[in-house]
């Protein structure tokens, strides 16, 4: 876009990798190239160009280049230290999953990991002849293809919708509601649900005060895998529409108005112009969330957990809870969550490749 | 002199804006474009119905909700529970909640662990997220992989627990605070959006003498409000919402947050701590009192979110830029 009224200010410094002309270092960061909805990503990787490495950033040393960068990189210190603290030292306490964990050996709790023995995989074993495991599989499961059935397609179909509106004012206000839910705490949710639907909730109340039979729809075990779906769609469908929508507000007007002249009707150009702008976004968030398929909602059910059972709402989640904080059985908590961990990477790891097949971004760059 | 030029330039501006006619109506529809049809009516009303459900569903738990945290004992009972009309306000559930005890508690710790949680989180991230938006420093690479494979894996509950515990920090707010501060999505965006700031204005005020700091406070910051704004809610939102952390790092009852009362008192039916009398002399239904807890839950969010909201689709979609 402007690198052929920019001279490309500084861009002898490095090559870049990729073809020169549309993603080349202009693109990314000239003055004029600051395209809000273009991928940026080529101009980035291409132009090293920021102000920090000006030219032949290349020739200087280790030294120099500390002594310039060193304000930046203390910057980045205390958020780079709390991951490593909070996200990398724990991966090395899943060691316990091998142990008989006993947090009393010592004082301190990690320093009695030291002390625990070895039991190989022991706990593995334990797990996969727990048929309470296997039960939290299958509703992991359940949940999860719920979800891709009856959630999924709700937000597509309210971005369309919110689309086709097209006085300003309306279609601020709905978006400013449909978002909000997405606000709320899981604990607000759950209880605005209680509050309305469960048996001392106003619904049932009524009913009973005028003669009817109660109902109390969150105890239910039956269509507890529905209430679910239709909770986390309250909260977060409306929230969905974002990326959609983004994807829409992107298709040329042009398009429309050349199928228009070539008699296409509204439907035809919503079936032919819009739905095609949608694919690879549903394709790419289809693939993310079968990635992610492991990981069905942790904080609801724990919330519905107990007025539900066991049986119809332990997800590996909730499963991996009760062993290791409720019944401090670390262990054998650690060891099912490092199997879910593992499985859930793998997942990840596939989607993506898929995604990156499709030739879209993922979740990170190729 | 110049004040006074500046006022009237500025009177002028604003009559040119004042439309002469009454304004064509903010809600009308602006001028279709020649080539689409105009909508049928059939059209027009599934529309409207579609998105008037939508919004009910939405809107109605919440209104119940409100408005049966403002009635009296009386007309809750009369009605058998489902106030769906209003008939007087009054507010003694929120007197009674706010007049000392448990909730009150629980809403100061909520409001500090939300108020200092978040002004953290923002500085580590803001930091963070400008020391990696200038590409090409010593480690920037290194620094941007460290952060994202973490958006892959987790650590898993236990050990992290486990750490919690080993660091000394059970029982205290840092539990609630440090191990969730800072979220890698939020600086990924943060990061894009500080990339898209225009470089020559940076390099111009580093050859004025500025630091990174300063380039930071005084030109970067002021750029990016829009998504600080986005961000900073997110992370507001993040430790208002938060309960899991409180309920198993905390054991003290009195220094729960509260969405963990809010679980005490609305999903196992208990009391609030102080507020049997009332309750027991039949002049506040306990049904007001929970949805008062639920009020004081979601209001915050509920007011703030809106004025942010038109910034969330520039935020969420720099952000989708990654990488």
């Amino acid at each position: 876009m402007s690198h052929s009224t920019v001279p490309r200010p500084r861009s002898e410094a490095k090559t870049p990798e990729r073809a020169p002309g549309a993603s080349d270092d202009a693109t990314g960061t000239g003055p004029g190239g600051d395209k809000r909805t273009g991928r940026r990503t080529g101009g980035r990787r291409g132009g090293r160009t920021g102000s920090r490495t000006g030219k032949g950033a290349g020739k200087l040393s280790l030294r120099l280049r500390f002594r310039r960068d060193r304000t930046l990189i203390l910057m980045t210190l205390p958020a780079v230290l709390l991951i490593l603290v909070f996200n990398y030292i724990p991966i090395l306490g899943n060691v316990v999953a091998f142990q008989d964990y006993d947090p009393y050996l010592s004082e301190n709790g990690f320093v009695a990991i030291f002390q625990s023995p070895w039991v190989g995989v022991e706990q593995f074993e334990r797990i996969f002849a727990d048929s309470a495991f296997w039960h939290a599989v299958q509703n992991t499961f359940v949940l999860f293809f719920l979800q891709l059935v009856l959630f999924f397609p709700i937000p597509i179909l309210l971005a369309l919708l919110i689309n086709s509106i097209v006085r300003p004012r309306i279609r601020a206000v709905a978006q400013a509601i449909m978002y909000l839910p997405h606000f709320f705490s899981w604990v607000l949710v759950v209880t605005v649900f209680m509050q309305i639907f469960g048996g001392a909730g106003v619904i049932a109340q009524t009913l009973r005060q005028h003669g009817y039979d109660g109902f109390d729809l969150m105890t239910n075990p039956e269509i507890f895998k529905y209430l679910v779906t239709v909770e986390m769609i309250w909260k977060d469908a409306g929230w969905g529409i974002i990326v959609f929508l983004a994807a829409l507000s992107s298709v040329s007007n042009d398009l429309y108005e050349a199928a228009a002249m070539d008699g296409a009707g509204r439907w035809r150009r919503m079936w032919h112009i819009t739905l095609p702008a949608l694919r690879p976004v549903i394709a790419l968030l289809l693939v993310l969330r079968v990635g992610d398929a492991l990981t069905v909602g942790f904080e609801q059910l724990l919330l519905q957990r107990q007025a539900v059972g066991v049986d119809a709402s332990d997800v590996l989640d909730t499963y991996v809870w009760w062993n290791g904080i409720r019944n401090q059985d670390f262990s054998y908590a650690a060891a099912a969550g490092l199997v879910k961990g593992v499985v859930g990477l793998a997942l990840v790891l596939t989607a993506n490749k898929v995604a990156h097949l499709m030739g879209e971004q993922g979740v990170y760059k190729k | 002199m110049s004040a006074l030029a500046d006022a009237t330039a500025r009177a002028a501006e604003s009559a040119d804006r004042r439309p002469t006619a009454p304004k064509p109506g903010r809600w009308a529809a602006p001028p279709r474009p020649v080539w689409e049809e105009e909508p049928a009516k059939a059209g027009l009303a599934g529309k409207g119905i579609a998105l008037g459900f939508a919004c009910f569903a939405i809107l109605f738990p919440l209104w119940i909700v409100i408005v049966t945290s403002l009635q009296t004992k009386k007309t809750i009972d009369e009605a058998g529970g489902l106030v769906v009309v209003p008939e007087g306000i009054t507010l003694i559930a929120y007197k009674e909640l706010l007049s000392g005890g448990q909730v009150q508690t629980a809403a100061l710790v909520s409001v500090g662990v939300t108020v200092v949680g978040t002004v953290f989180s923002m500085t580590v991230s803001v930091l963070c997220a400008y020391g990696l938006s200038r590409v090409g420093s010593l480690g920037h690479r290194w620094i941007l992989m460290t952060l994202l494979a973490t958006m892959f894996f987790g650590a898993g509950l236990i050990p992290t627990y486990l750490l919690v515990q080993a660091l000394g920090l059970m029982d205290t707010y840092l539990a609630l605070i440090l191990p969730s501060a800072v979220s890698v999505f939020n600086i990924l965006v943060l990061r894009a959006f500080f990339m898209g700031i225009s470089p020559e204005l940076i390099d111009s005020a580093r050859i004025d003498g500025a630091g990174d700091l300063r380039i930071l406070w005084q030109i970067v910051m002021p750029l990016s409000r829009a998504v600080l704004a986005v961000i900073a809610l997110f992370y507001a939102v993040g430790y208002w919402s938060a309960w899991f952390n409180a309920s198993i790092y905390l054991t003290d009852q009195d220094m729960m947050p509260l969405q963990n009362v809010m679980i005490q008192l609305v999903q196992k039916q208990e009391r609030p701590v102080g507020l049997s009398a009332q309750i027991n002399t039949g002049q506040l239904s306990p049904l007001a009192v929970q949805m008062a807890v639920m009020v004081m839950a979601l209001l915050p969010v509920a007011v703030l979110s809106p004025f942010v909201q038109k910034h969330f689709k520039k935020g969420m979609l720099t952000g989708a830029v990654k990488g």
